[in-house]
């Protein structure tokens, strides 16, 4: 695994690497347009397993009569939900750019002190599980809470839209961070070096040439955001916010009269689809703009004079109210525990457990990504684009829906693999399958699709081209995309209860066990545990980038 | 030596694409397919941790046992339980001691257990399902996927903690109170109703979890006993009376101990999860006897009719009722409940008679969709 995580640090093309590459993407010149079956066949294959918990829900929605769903739909608390969660998921992506676009490059093209500490640190705030990061903040900022204790003021509560907003943007933005440092670390420094030598400056340089060639990685992270907010049920709650989610929860928990339920995730679904064409009109290729990549070479830093120090602040606070916080909380619940001698389990077989899952997870999202992610980058295919866009559809929802319609479908279609560990890495390939997608087509987007022409003019055959050619180009990607989808899964929970084999329990099942009955210091070593494994694909990164300096 | 690296994770990934990807939407795939994927999965499991392979038996074990007769099948007995490991895990392990019967559990949200089992069907894997609402108890009895238990286990509870039906019977008692903090508030000044709690003299100082499986069924009991209207009034007052929203009873509790809200509406129990953590925390209960406010729920337990394993399943439920258990739970564990077998009495907590609990069939509390629609009309979920 430690080999596979490196690239999260580094994940777009080192620049002794003499590979040409077009930023925004030139997909499809004709001869490498005609797809291969093997690469088009399992990536239908996977995309129909995908569209699973959908095809459940048309199906259980299907039993509530036309003027029920008329009701439900245009229901005054339906409208009001929408809007909510459509602008608590506008706001935080918004936020997330606005955070990640300028830690990435602070972190990557500046002089900034700290710069390979803070590319690693900022990016940490992703493994906190949102319902730990919530409970963390409650516990920290509410009224009476650990800052009112130990430091004597009223912090702002933490509760309704501020918090939520706050929490989902501090727990989520590395989406877009890692994503576009990764496109930094791929760009051509000519393009910057022509647009200054014609005199313009570098804030005019940075708005005019570098951004817009951030402009699809940016979409691509911020669309990240955006979906895993819709589908966020931890942090929402914690902090009192309603959302769809939120609302879809409460309908399965209180309920059983689960048609409802299926319909508000059906619109949840058909929110995804607004989103997804969104940022496919914000990310679309522009043909070759900025041309082939010349020299193979690393770009100059950029001085921040006067600026390194806010920057460092900017960078800090980032880390501070993102990581320690969070920890620190953790830990007080740690020591509190231990000095009153409550027993603390061991977490060594949750650990392994935990691990186990995660990465078989990720080895099969990356195997089921792989051919989505080549077609799509590939081809100029509209099926091939639909097929990319149809692997959204579990990210998007919320943990629960998605488990109980593996619940259901699973236990008919293959009695002999439900509740094993073939059907919960099932389940974390629909959830978090698109992390990996993204991530592997993005990588062969910045490789000019010339490469491959010149491997068959040299009369390589079609499947020998996409075996010596397009798949070890994929493979940063996929090791990047692989990374993402073990740190989601690690944190995973509803599907992980319900789908794992029975007493399968995890280091996210014994947090989650722990916190609902409120045993909070039980709760805390496991809860370390997982921060600490999550962090130890990117803490890797950070070594490795430092050995191939020195 | 890269090459033999790369080709064994290549077919690694193949088994696991076609597991993962080929499994769960072709229903058509043939037998030997699914049992080759199976078997490269489990050895996975296998080799890196023991338990994995463990827990996967019990599927294996329903689906071959399936043509045998209705007698009980060998292999462990399998409850899904809404109760969490740290509250029942010491209580199960008992079970197996005494029996020899193996127990495989599945611990989860009592709700959420309840519609996997109602999506399982017939099918489901659980022979027993242990919850901690008489709501989600009620809602497997009217999907008709609990047998009947037999009479001596049904009328040896209080006949207040059993479904009139002997569909489940409760295990353990479990008391709406007020929670209040003792820095601020004695006992006297905290109301005997949550009818005064609109009073403005209560303003902002109050909270409530309205997301929460306990306080629904509360709010359900008092729809049945005091009527729509009185509850809808008592909810607009609450909110009008600026009542502080809290995602659960554990947040509450702890909110009450930091000062954040002086009185919390809660369930007897979490309370001494905090003052286990901290002798000196300032957080007491008020029992409400003869309010609707001191409905008392329970944790119960009903044996599914799927179950290839009647009999161990049986055996299972009178464990819990036996006096042993009762006893744990009503006086040995920290997290005491009230013992729902009559002649068992708690120590330190108020007798069953003492709660002057209100009258009410908990089999009457499973319209909660009417009680969700009614917190969403006055605001009281939002």
């Amino acid at each position: 695994m430690s080999r596979d995580v490196t690239v999260l640090a580094e994940p777009a093309g080192e620049p002794h690497e003499p590979t040409p590459a077009t930023p925004s993407g030139r997909r499809g010149s004709p001869r490498a347009s005609r797809t291969h079956p093997a690469v088009w066949i399992p990536a239908l294959l996977v995309a129909a397993g995908m569209l699973v918990p959908a095809a459940f829900l048309v199906l259980q929605a299907s039993e509530l009569s036309g003027a029920r769903i008329v009701d439900l739909v245009t229901a005054p608390e339906t409208l009001r939900l929408t809007g909510r969660t459509l602008l608590l998921a506008a706001s935080v992506t918004t936020a997330s750019l606005l955070l990640g676009v300028p830690i990435a490059w602070l972190t990557v093209r500046s002089d900034l002190p700290g710069r390979r500490f803070f590319a690693v640190a900022t990016a940490l705030p992703l493994v906190i599980p949102t319902y730990v990061g919530g409970y963390a903040l409650v516990a920290a900022l509410a009224p009476g809470g650990l800052v009112q204790s130990w430091f004597g003021f009223r912090p702002p509560s933490p509760y309704g839209f501020w918090g939520a907003f706050t929490a989902l943007t501090l727990f989520t933005f590395p989406y877009v961070l890692l994503t576009v440092q990764a496109s930094l670390r791929g760009l051509d420094p000519s393009l910057e070096e022509a647009s200054r030598s014609l005199g313009r400056g570098p804030l005019q340089t940075f708005v005019r040439v570098t951004l817009p060639q951030l402009r699809p990685a940016a979409a691509a992270g911020g669309l990240l955001v955006t979906l895993y907010v819709l589908s966020d049920f931890g942090a929402v709650s914690m902090l009192r916010y309603s959302t769809f989610t939120r609302a879809v929860y409460l309908q399965y928990r209180a309920a059983f009269d689960r048609a409802p339920a299926a319909l508000l995730g059906l619109m949840l679904v058909l929110l995804t689809i607004v989103f997804l064409v969104l940022e496919a009109r914000v990310a679309r290729d522009r043909g070759g703009q900025f041309g082939v990549r010349g020299a193979g070479r690393g770009a100059s830093r950029i001085r921040l004079g006067a600026w390194r120090w806010p920057a460092v602040a900017l960078c800090t606070g980032v880390v501070v109210a993102g990581l320690v916080l969070p920890v620190s909380v953790i830990v007080y619940w740690l020591v509190r525990g231990l000095r009153v001698g409550e027993p603390m389990a061991a977490v060594l077989g949750p650990a392994g457990r935990s691990l186990l899952a995660a990465a078989l997870g990720a080895l099969a999202g990356v195997v089921c990504a792989v051919p989505i992610a080549v077609w799509a980058a590939r081809s100029r295919s509209r099926v091939a684009r639909l097929v990319e866009r149809a692997s959204f559809t579990g990210y998007a929802l919320p943990g629960i829906v998605v488990a109980l319609a593996l619940v259901y479908v699973g236990i008919r279609t293959v009695p002999s693999l439900y509740q094993t560990l073939a059907m919960l890495v099932f389940a974390y390939v629909v959830l978090f399958l698109p992390q990996a997608v993204g991530a592997i087509r993005s990588s062969l987007l910045q490789v000019n699709p010339n490469v491959e022409d010149a491997a068959r003019t040299l009369g390589s055959s079609r499947l020998a081209t996409l075996r010596r050619v397009t798949l070890p180009l994929a493979r940063r990607g996929a090791l990047a995309g692989g990374a993402l989808v073990f740190l989601t899964a690690l944190k995973e929970l509803p599907a992980t209860l319900l789908l794992a084999p029975t007493g399968y329990d995890t280091l996210a099942t014994r947090v989650w066990s722990a916190t609902t009955e409120a045993f909070f210091a039980r709760a805390a070593l496991p809860a370390l545990t997982l921060v600490v494994l999550g962090s130890a694909p990117l803490a890797v990164a950070m070594i490795r980038e430092r050995r191939e300096r020195t | 030596m890269r090459t033999t690296r790369r080709s064994a994770a290549l077919l690694a990934a193949v088994a696991l694409l076609s597991v993962a990807c080929g499994g769960a939407d072709t229903g058509a795939e043939t037998g030997a397919d699914t049992g080759a994927d199976t078997g490269t999965t489990e050895t996975g499991a296998d080799a890196e941790d023991p338990a994995a392979a463990e827990g996967e038996e019990p599927a294996d074990d329903a689906a071959d046992e399936e043509a045998a007769p209705a007698d009980d099948a060998e292999g462990p007995l399998t409850v899904y339980s809404g109760r969490s490991e740290e509250l029942v895990g010491e209580v199960l392990d008992g079970f197996t001691e005494q029996t020899g019967i193996e127990l495989d559990v599945r611990y989860g949200d009592t709700a959420e257990l309840a519609a996997t089992i109602i999506n399982e069907g017939e099918a489901s894997p659980a022979d027993v399902y242990f919850g901690q609402d008489a709501g989600a108890l009620g809602a497997l009895e009217a999907e008709g996927l609990f047998a009947t238990l037999p009479d001596d286990l049904v009328s040896s509870v209080e006949p207040a903690f059993a479904s009139d039906s002997g569909a489940w019977v409760g295990v353990t008692g479990r008391v709406r109170v007020l929670a209040y903090n003792t820095d601020t508030l004695t006992e006297d000044e905290v109301p005997d109703s949550v009818f005064d709690l609109t009073d403005p003299e209560w303003e902002g100082r109050v909270s409530w979890a309205p997301t929460n499986g306990s306080f629904q069924a509360f709010v359900t009991a008092m729809r049945v006993t005091e009527g729509e209207d009185a509850t809808r009034e008592w909810l607009e007052g609450m909110i009008a009376n600026d009542v502080q929203v809290f995602e659960n009873n554990a947040s509450q509790v702890e909110a009450v101990g930091r000062g954040e809200v002086d009185v919390a509406l809660v369930n007897h129990y979490y309370l001494f999860r905090f003052t286990a953590e901290d002798p000196d925390f300032p957080v007491a209960n008020k029992f409400l006897p003869g309010d609707i406010g001191g409905l008392v729920n329970v944790a119960g337990v009903g044996v599914l009719a799927s179950s290839d394993q009647p009999t161990a399943a049986e055996q299972f439920v009178e464990y819990l009722l036996s006096d042993e258990v009762q006893n744990f739970f009503g006086s040995e564990t920290n997290e005491r409940e009230f013992p729902a077998v009559q002649g068992v009495e708690a120590t330190d907590l108020p007798t069953i008679e003492e709660l002057g609990a209100p009258e009410i069939d908990l089999s009457d509390l499973e319209d909660l969709q009417g009680t969700l629609a009614l917190l969403q009309e006055t605001g009281a979920l939002q």
